[in-house]
């Protein structure tokens, strides 16, 4: 039982993880149709920016939670524009071109930020500085959180409950709603379309970031290639979810998590990786439209 | 004399292969109501979508208010004072009425307030329904929506493209009314409809569209009485 529960926690904050990336899938799928393989590399240059910064601005060295907070919103900055800059040079120039030619370009944009970050970067695993002094915050039995479980949690739920808020009460947030649904008409509107789309590229690059950092923080060992395996798992908390629903992947994202954590857990860690293909199959098998997914219906 | 709005000269439209606009020219002055009429297909909603910045004419000219808009964004076009109600009404089903007006007054956003004041006038029935979603609204409140949220831009010309399709008689009748008022409050429109007996009722002038070309326009009572118009548009087969 206390086991279980260790697991669930462990699962939970894991999947927080997930729900952060997969909600930069959602909303781009949402305004765009397009599932931007490049994000589980921008999620990378989120870890890798929150290690220079840690070492150029001396926080490496004197772990403090103003570091945390500064190399936080520093690498969600480095990476929001870089969101932006992918969308303007990558995707933008192929509006109106169909489907295929942005998916694949998509895929582009991820093998060059791969190969860029191992030649910049290098390609042997950093370790991420620890932010936070490791302790146990709280036990009860055998069940034991740890401050750096706590604050991947914390941080990530409350960058969630932000970004819900931007979309359900803001004007931005209000536009990509609108735009999700139709763009012509939210064009109609007087809604600049392209900025929109810009605006949330941003947005999911940051959260994308703010899950490199927190990974950084839990498992430090980070590299060029550690984009790969979260981004395929984020997208599939994304299906899971029903792209193109911010609740589900918030959703998917922490469901993802405590089944790859039970799993594990309660069969075998060979199973780890597998899991998540396996959900995707059964979803897509079963129920395309995942959890909360409206079915599509068809645009004039 | 009054000034010409909105001033469309040869306008050519392609989709790939099909050439839905042939050398187009039409204009409309302030205050006026003109409206469209033409079979299906004839290009009419294509005509209004390149006004608005949609589609991308071939070829041609649109001067909104002098200005020479023709590969202007649907962005620029609504700041510069034209509106567009698209065919279908195209609600955000997932948004609030409220939302869903608030988006139309993207443009205009220090005048929401006096956009809702001048929507509720029009149509109280939006003022009971401002919190549920556009999406659970019936045919007509729909189309009183897409009106309304047009109207948040407060636009010198107002597109719309067959306010009346699918709408009970009695409803297209007070939907006809509206426009009337609207056009009345100061807002000059374009009319797109199948429905010429009541469209040709409204309007001032008219034009008829053919596939893709103009054929024939004038005073909208002119045409009221025109044969040709009467045997194609008005069902009218005693008319030679
Ligand atoms: N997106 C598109 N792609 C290809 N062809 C199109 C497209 N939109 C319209 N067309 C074609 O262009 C022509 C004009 O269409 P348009 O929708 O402008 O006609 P309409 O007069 O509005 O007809 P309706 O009364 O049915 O609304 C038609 O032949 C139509 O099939
Ligand atoms: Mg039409």
């Amino acid at each position: 039982m206390e086991n279980l529960l260790q697991q669930l926690l462990n699962g939970v904050t894991w999947g927080s993880i997930y729900a952060l990336i997969a909600l930069g899938y959602t909303m781009v799928y949402g305004v765009l149709r397009l599932i931007n393989f490049a994000h589980g590399e921008v999620y990378m240059m989120g870890a890798m920016s929150g290690f220079y910064t840690a070492h150029w601005l001396g926080f490496a060295r004197a772990p403090s939670v103003t570091g945390l907070v500064v190399v936080l919103v520093a690498s969600m900055l480095v990476c929001g524009l870089l969101g932006a800059a992918i969308e303007r040079i990558a995707y933008r120039p192929l509006r109106g071109a169909g489907r295929l030619a942005p998916l694949i370009t998509a895929i582009g944009v991820s093998l060059l930020l791969q190969n860029a970050g191992q030649l910049v970067f290098g390609a042997d695993p950093k370790f991420f500085p620890p932010l936070l002094q490791s302790h146990e915050v709280f036990r009860a039995g055998e069940v034991a959180v740890s401050n750096i479980q706590l604050t991947v949690l914390v941080t990530a739920l409350l960058l969630m409950g932000a970004l819900e808020y931007i979309v359900q009460r803001t004007r931005f947030g209000r536009a990509m709603r609108a735009v999700s649904y139709d763009a012509p008409a939210a064009a109609l509107m007087g809604v600049p379309v392209d900025r929109v789309i810009s605006g949330t590229f941003v947005l999911g690059s940051m959260l994308a970031a703010a899950a490199g950092i927190l990974v950084g923080l839990s498992n430090p060992k980070i590299d060029p290639l550690m984009g790969l395996m979260p981004g395929l798992k984020a997208f599939v908390a994304a299906v899971l979810g029903g792209i193109g629903s911010v609740p589900g992947a918030m959703v998917g994202g922490l469901l993802l998590g405590v089944i790859e954590t039970l799993v594990t857990g309660y069969l075998s860690s060979t199973y780890r990786d597998a899991i998540a293909f396996v959900i995707l199959v059964v979803i897509l098998l079963f129920r395309p439209t995942g959890l909360f997914g409206a079915p599509t219906t068809e645009k004039v | 004399m009054s000034e010409t709005l909105l001033e469309v000269d040869s306008l050519d439209v392609r989709y790939g292969a099909i050439h839905a606009l042939r050398g187009v020219s039409f204009e409309v002055k302030a205050g006026e109501i003109v409206t469209l009429i033409g079979s299906n297909g004839a290009g009419k909603s294509t005509l209004l979508r390149a006004i608005s910045g949609l589609v991308r004419p071939s070829s041609g000219r649109i001067l909104l208010r002098g200005a020479d808009v023709t590969r202007f964004a649907p962005e620029a076009i609504v700041a510069l004072g034209c509106s567009h109600v698209p065919e279908g009404r195209r609600i955000f089903a997932n948004l609030t009425v409220l939302e869903n007006l608030q988006m139309g007054a993207w443009a205009k956003r220090g005048r929401e307030a006096q956009g809702l004041e001048r929507a509720f006038a029009l149509f109280p029935r939006l003022r009971e329904r401002l919190t549920q979603a556009g999406g659970t609204l019936s045919g007509g409140e729909q189309q009183m929506l897409a009106i309304g949220r047009a109207l948040m831009a407060e636009p010198a010309v107002l597109l719309l493209d067959e306010p009346s399709l699918g709408l009970a008689p009695l409803l297209v009748r007070q939907i006809f009314s509206i426009v009337r008022e609207i056009n009345a409050q100061g807002t000059t429109v374009v009319l797109v409809e199948q429905n010429a007996h009541q469209a040709l009722g409204i309007a001032s002038r008219a034009y008829v569209l053919e596939t893709g070309a103009l054929a024939i326009s004038g005073l909208a009572s002119d045409l009221a009485r025109d044969p040709r118009v009467r045997r194609a548009y008005l069902g009218d087969e005693s008319a030679e």
